[in-house]
């Protein structure tokens, strides 16, 4: 029934200008387009000060002046469900991941593009927290995002939102780094405890209920890469961030890249008393669960004491430790010291590490 | 940490494996039935360091291992039907029935969703009413409560999309088919820590009674494994053989009666297939009659196929019996991998060949 005071009019099927969601339109090149870029992602992401001409909105890309020295480029994209959980989201993590990537390469950050693959239906305060947070941990970083794209896909066919950067970063002119450095008798480090972005992102996601809530070590990691590249110059052989498949992957890699068998000492990882409880009540093992703000240096012997001073003195590497050692090749790529003082293989699992049931 | 730590002390073990070493004047055989407590034997060198004063021989005691073909199988079918999910604890999803595995259908479109909790799988059945949420209830005593828990809440939700392809197994059928066999060799067993502290170990009395064997409830621990394997010597070396507990933190002689009861509310003692042994009696638990409503092999009876005749060339009924160790068999290591497992034992988190691959073959390369 129809009153006075609320006349119905026959809808349109014409996209609204005001919707509170993300449309399909949004990723189709017109206005709602433009204006999406416009209005939300450039100001939450510009670092105002971008000493280049970027290619978020004018431009199709970014122009830069390269002067003497190498440039390190990374790419990565980024999946993670939840989107938020506790210690980061996956706006952080575009950021910090790919900074890290740089890092551990012995390249201080300078610039990222940004791609964001949007589902239909994308509530725009979700899409305005996640800019919010790539915009600060660009921020936090002093990196500029230069270029960007955006798609839309149909609802379902993806989970919300996926991110991919690419970082450009200038590599640091003292010595490089690399599984190619690693030499017999390097000491290996962690720089701090081992595990939290995994389990975190797994009690989140599974609501496993633990409480506190686990969270993730997701941080940028360029200052101490620096920091210790900078005091150790040729001492630093190798760095890597111990994301995916753990400190585990990371030691397997390096020991078939430079045909060395990295040994450590279980009793020296470091590890959260949560985290291990949590690990001990699922059956993981820590040295598989991912890290997004941890990272594995080989340092030559002489130099580790200094490297342990240099990490410890920066809050994101305050709990560096030693926990092996690069040894010449043995029937494992990568042993481990357990319970009795035997030597153990570490094995590589097929892909994630299943919870056990009982 | 606590409960941890004082558990793994490297000085106490080193005196418990030495204490074994002057108790034992031979060498004598040992059986653990649980796969946690195979895996932590392993992993903390221990079969190694007790090599020569004991043998220790690894029995039926992973769940998803003696899982019969024919009920993964059946899951696997169930998965690939449109709106059906098949809900499952994660260490099931990469066992291979017949010819694939859980992961297998789900990568080729199946719907199936890990849970760590079996009331997870209620939860999931709550928030999708347009499909069928069938919940592969796997595992011995140890998880049966909480799968009887949920048919209990199903049952009080109401819930007409939820149901169970139960395969629970009961551990003491498992000891006394061994015992039985014309080929055993188990001269004392490691009873199942997590087993008995459902069960309690009262039941347990008949089997050494009747078979003159030693049974000591172990925990899983290095040091809870020391101890229970030297309770076993010790009642091996005196001639004795009765139930002792060196788990008694977790487990006592009447269990946990509240557990008990739900388990009894909800399931009945029934024969059942064990993979690698074939029928054991009274080897498994099934729905009881009021419960029935959620079993799936009766909801999706008529979808029941026709067993898949495959050549099987896994020795996993010879491994699962402890008559011999994984690298004793011809495929162990070369045809069978856990990247490319001929049966479930190399690839169950629990199975004894996934162990020693993990844990003894890499150094032995």
């Amino acid at each position: 029934m129809m009153t006075p005071d609320r006349i119905e009019f026959p809808t349109c099927p014409v996209t609204s200008f005001q919707h509170d969601r993300v449309m399909l339109a949004h990723g189709e090149g017109g206005r709602l387009m433009r204006k999406l870029l416009r209005e939300r992602i450039a100001p939450a992401i510009s670092c105002g000060n971008a000493a280049i001409s970027t290619g978020i909105i004018e431009n199709d890309a970014a122009s830069f002046t390269v002067n003497d020295g190498d440039m390190a480029i990374t790419t990565d994209s980024y999946v993670v469900s939840p989107l938020f959980f506790p210690g980061g989201d996956i706006g952080s993590l575009a950021v910090f991941g790919t900074i890290n990537d740089l890092a551990v390469s012995g390249a201080d950050p300078l610039w990222l593009t940004l791609g964001l693959i949007l589902e239909e239906g994308l509530p725009f305060e979700l899409l305005d927290r996640i800019l919010l947070s790539i915009g600060t941990a660009a921020k936090r970083c002093g990196v500029s995002i230069v270029s960007g794209d955006t798609k839309v896909v149909p609802k379902g066919v993806l989970d919300k939102i996926f991110i991919n950067t690419t970082g450009i970063g200038r590599v640091r002119d003292i010595g490089s780094l690399g599984s190619h450095r690693l030499h017999e008798g390097d000491a290996i480090l962690v720089s701090g405890p081992i595990g939290h972005h995994g389990i975190a992102v797994l009690a989140a996601r599974e609501q496993l209920g633990l409480n506190p809530a686990p969270r993730s070590d997701c941080a940028p990691l360029h200052e101490s890469c620096r920091c210790l590249h900078n005091a150790l110059g040729r001492d630093l052989h190798a760095m890597r961030d111990a994301t995916r498949g753990g400190v585990s992957a990371v030691l397997h890699e390096w020991s078939e890249a430079s045909s060395h068998t990295m040994k450590l000492r279980e009793s020296l990882v470091p590890i959260a008393p949560n985290i291990r409880g949590a690990c001990e009540l699922l059956g993981l093992d820590p040295l598989y669960v991912a890290n997004e703000g941890t990272f594995v240096a080989a340092v030559s012997r002489p130099a580790v004491t200094r490297a342990i001073e240099v990490l410890q003195n920066l809050d994101v590497s305050r709990h560096a430790t030693i926990i092996g050692e690069v040894t010449k090749k043995q029937s494992a790529p990568v042993i481990v010291e357990r319970l009795l003082g035997i030597w153990q293989p570490l094995d590589e699992p097929s892909g994630a590490p299943l919870p056990r049931i009982c | 940490m606590k409960f941890v730590d004082e558990f793994r002390e490297p000085e106490l073990a080193l005196r418990l494996v030495a204490q074994i070493r002057e108790t034992a004047t031979r060498r004598w055989v040992l059986m653990d039935v649980c796969g946690g407590q195979t895996h932590s034997l392993l992993r903390y060198g221990i079969e190694v360091a007790l090599e020569d004063c004991v043998e220790l021989i690894h029995g039926p005691g992973c769940p998803v291992c003696v899982t019969s073909c024919e009920s993964i199988d059946f899951a696997l079918q169930l998965a690939m039907q449109p709106h059906v999910i098949v809900a499952s604890f994660g260490d099931m999803l990469r066992v291979p029935g017949s010819r694939e595995s859980l992961l297998d259908v789900r990568a080729r479109g199946g719907r199936v969703q890990m849970v760590y909790s079996p009331m997870d799988a209620v939860e999931l059945a709550r928030n999708h009413p347009d499909c069928q949420v069938v919940f592969f209830a796997v595992g011995f005593e140890t998880t049966a409560p909480a799968t009887a828990l949920a048919a209990l809440h199903a049952e009080q939700l109401g819930l007409d999309n939820f149901s169970m392809l139960v395969t629970h197994v009961r551990v003491l059928p498992a000891m006394e088919a061994l015992l039985l066999s014309p080929v055993n060799r188990v001269q004392a067993f490691l009873a199942a820590g997590h087993v008995c502290a459902v069960t309690g170990f009262a039941e347990y009395d008949v089997l050494v009674d009747r078979f003159r064997v030693p049974v000591v409830v172990t925990g899983f621990e290095p040091i809870d494994l020391l101890q229970g394997i030297l309770g076993a010597v010790q009642q091996l070396e005196a001639g004795g053989h009765c139930v002792s507990n060196c788990y008694a933190r977790s487990v006592s002689r009447e269990g946990n009666i509240n557990a008990q009861k739900t388990v009894e509310t909800v399931y009945e003692v029934a024969d059942r297939d064990w993979r690698g042994f074939g029928s054991i009696r009274n080897g498994g638990l099934i729905l009881r009659d009021r419960f029935e409503r959620f079993d799936s092999e009766k909801r999706f009876a008529t979808n029941q196929m026709n067993p898949i005749s495959v050549v099987n060339t896994c020795l996993s009924s010879e491994v699962l019996s402890g008559q011999i160790k994984p690298p004793q068999c011809p495929y162990f290591g070369n045809a069978c991998t856990p990247d490319s497992p001929l049966g479930a034992p190399m690839v169950s988190s629990e199975g004894a060949c996934a162990a020693y691959f993990r844990y003894q073959w890499l150094q032995s390369k």
